[in-house]
């Protein structure tokens, strides 16, 4: 059997979720040096899109923009170079239910855009727009089990092809009815920043393997709720670890039985 | 890359159901298209629909995941004796070690369409029996087939629009490269439903006649649905002669536009020429070249751009759209499919519908099925958000 493990080093993080504002702000909560205050996700507008596209972009775009950009920025490489994979457990939650409300009425003329927009990969889209970047854009989606996907074909993408590989995986909220039905309660996301090589600019080295374990939860209760409620966020076990500086292996969910083992060790 | 065995595969359009009737109607030159009567859809338009689709039955176990992409999913496993070969490598690799790799647009929405019409006149609220989780989501199908085969491995949706179900080769190609699978059970399933035709007619992209690739007078695209599922493995030492492998895969980005292709094809050519490189091969060892060839009139410029910018006026090809309309989410693997059917049959597959060529676009595109020796096809699937993909076939010999 072939044997050539999912491996890499992280390069940068960009982090964004409810109460959090960044990856500075996470990483103060995850070492215990400030307190988690619930509060809903602030998005940032997209300083790199042209200022009437900025007032357009909807809440996933200014969100990946957001999480991808600190992740590049803090490994100190150019976005319009890297590969990119997008995974998410659904599109734009307002725009389908605009267009599901509308197509179950008379008038049946949706906008264009509206259309284009329902992608599942409509916030891909507009990071290579924004970034111009022609490189591979993969966009996965996997339900609860997102995270874990995104992380497979992200890793196995700098393996086999050996270049720097983007992780953006995000959720985001559908306004009701939808809502009721998949609660997912804000926006919320990761980025990492994954590399074949090691650089001065490294923070750990990440190995993953599928396992049968059960999946660690995270010890404060409102972080835990966020783990569970935002697919993303099944990420926050591992990122605790690269914010306390600690390394080892932690179980991450993805499609019980199989679990991730990710191996974090230091540079 | 190192090369794949496609052990098993099977497609099911409107042009037919399996193989058989696949090659069948490829070979007659044969349209599956028909003016739309789909649903409540009021659209002057022509689409490709799968017979008896609603006529599936789900077993008992798995009823939460009903709805008509899922009936499809069902549909296309059960053909050509594809879920038997599945079943095969599960008792040969173990549940853990085959992967689920399958490309979609938009999954069970149409579910959700029709649950918006129900819902409760005083809260607004969803019914009931609407499942999100297994219908609409874009992982439901993925989702169903794992449990569909028992199996407990790795399994995602890849939804890049019209390129889905090509990345879904390349991803698949990616985990057997790093040892995490045996083998993936990869594909497309796509159905109709009001999002797509309406939202295409909103763009003025639909055509009101049967859609007509790389003709002059093409004015739009005919929207099908299809399932197309192909088992991916490791090359076993000795290679049967005449079977079907993954050379190559190629992934880029066009960077340019949310729903209109790059004019020069740029992004599409650098596709192409990603997986000839994986793939080992120069443009002049290609033998038939599958289009996307969407019968939009600014697609199949640029695709046409590329395409004779890399492999000059001489290489066969054709969109086979005309006889399958553009199954989105489904079409990278159709396509796929109906590459391998080239190359096992001897056919260069033509292009119904065409009927006078676009004389802006030099190449050698094939009006009319004939037969031909290949050796290696090339297939292209571009889609919305700039999402584009090329995969190397080959057949062993």
């Amino acid at each position: 059997m072939t044997s050539n493990p999912l491996s890499a080093w992280i390069e940068g993080i960009g982090f964004l979720a409810p109460g959090l504002d960044d990856w500075a702000a996470t990483q103060a909560v995850l070492r215990g040096e400030a307190a988690y205050a619930a509060a809903p996700s602030v998005l940032p507008a997209p300083s790199i899109l042209p200022p009437a596209e900025r007032r357009r972009a909807s809440r996933v775009v200014k969100l990946t923009l957001a999480i991808g950009l600190e992740a590049a920025q803090q490994a100190g490489v150019d976005v319009a170079t890297l590969a990119t994979v997008f995974s998410a457990s659904g599109a734009d939650g307002h725009n389908c239910h605009a267009l599901c409300e509308q197509l179950a009425g008379d008038d049946r003329q949706i906008s264009p855009t509206r259309f284009h927009n329902s992608v599942h990969n409509a916030a891909a889209g507009y990071w290579g727009i924004a970034t111009r970047a022609m490189a591979p854009c993969q966009v996965l989606c996997a339900y609860d089990a997102s995270f874990g996907a995104g992380l497979l074909d992200a890793l196995a993408q700098v393996v086999v092809d050996q270049q720097p590989t983007l992780l953006i995986a995000y959720d985001s909220e559908y306004p009701e009815p939808l809502h009721s039905k998949r609660d997912t309660p804000d926006c919320a996301g990761v980025g990492l920043l994954l590399s074949p090589q090691k650089t001065p600019r490294s923070l750990a080295r990440i190995t993953v393997a599928g396992s049968p374990d059960v999946a660690i939860k995270m010890p404060d209760p409102d972080l835990e709720k966020l783990r569970t409620a935002i697919p993303a966020l099944r990420s926050l076990p591992l990122l605790e670890m690269l914010a306390r500086g600690e390394f080892g292996v932690v179980c991450l969910d993805y499609l019980p039985p199989m679990q991730l083992a990710v191996d974090l060790q230091p540079c | 890359m190192t090369p794949l065995l496609l052990s098993s595969y099977t497609a099911t359009t409107c042009l037919g159901r399996g193989l058989a009737a696949t090659l069948d109607g490829l070979r007659e030159g044969r349209s599956g298209l028909k003016p739309c009567a789909f649903e409540t859809v009021t659209l002057a338009t022509w689409i490709g629909e799968v017979v008896a689709v609603d006529a599936e039955k789900l077993p008992k176990n798995l009823a939460r995941f009903d709805c008509r992409n899922n009936r499809l999913v069902q549909l296309g496993l059960e053909t050509d004796g594809f879920a038997d070969s599945v079943r095969q490598a599960v008792a040969r690799y173990g549940k853990s070690r085959v992967g689920v790799f399958l490309g979609t647009s938009t999954a069970g929405i149409l579910q959700t369409e029709l649950a918006y019409r129900r819902c409760d006149p005083q809260s607004g609220a969803l019914p009931d029996d609407f499942i999100y989780r297994t219908t609409h989501n874009s992982f439901s199908l993925a989702d169903f087939t794992r449990e569909y085969f028992g199996l407990e491995g790795p399994a995602m949706a890849v939804s890049t629009a019209c390129s889905s179900s090509a990345k879904v080769f390349a991803a698949a190609a990616r985990q057997l490269a790093c040892g995490t699978i045996d083998a993936a059970v990869v594909g497309g399933v796509d159905t109709l439903c009001l999002t797509t035709l309406y939202g295409f007619a909103s763009l003025q992209l639909t055509s009101s006649e049967p859609c007509r690739p790389y003709d002059a007078a093409r004015n739009g695209i005919s929207v099908g649905e299809g399932a197309a599922f192909a088992l991916l493995e490791r090359l076993p030492p000795k290679v049967p002669d005449g079977a079907v492998l993954l050379l190559g895969s190629g992934e880029s980005s066009d960077a340019y536009h949310m729903s209109s292709p790059h004019p020069e094809g740029l992004g599409a050519r650098l596709a192409m020429e990603a997986a000839l490189r994986a793939a080992g091969l120069q443009a002049g060892q290609i033998d038939y070249i599958n289009l996307h060839g969407t019968a939009t009139p600014a697609n199949d410029a640029a695709e046409g751009k590329a395409v004779a910018g890399l492999f000059g006026d001489r290489v066969p090809c054709s969109s086979t759209k005309g006889a399958t309309g553009h199954t989105l989410g489904a079409a990278g693997a159709v396509e796929t499919v109906i590459c391998a059917l080239a190359l096992t049959h001897d056919l260069l597959p033509g292009s119904p519908g065409t009927q006078t060529l676009d004389p802006s676009i030099p190449l050698n595109y094939q009006l009319v099925s004939r037969s031909g020796k290949l050796r290696h096809a090339l297939s292209n699937s571009f889609g919305f958000g700039g999402s584009n993909c090329s995969l190397v076939l080959g057949r062993a010999q």
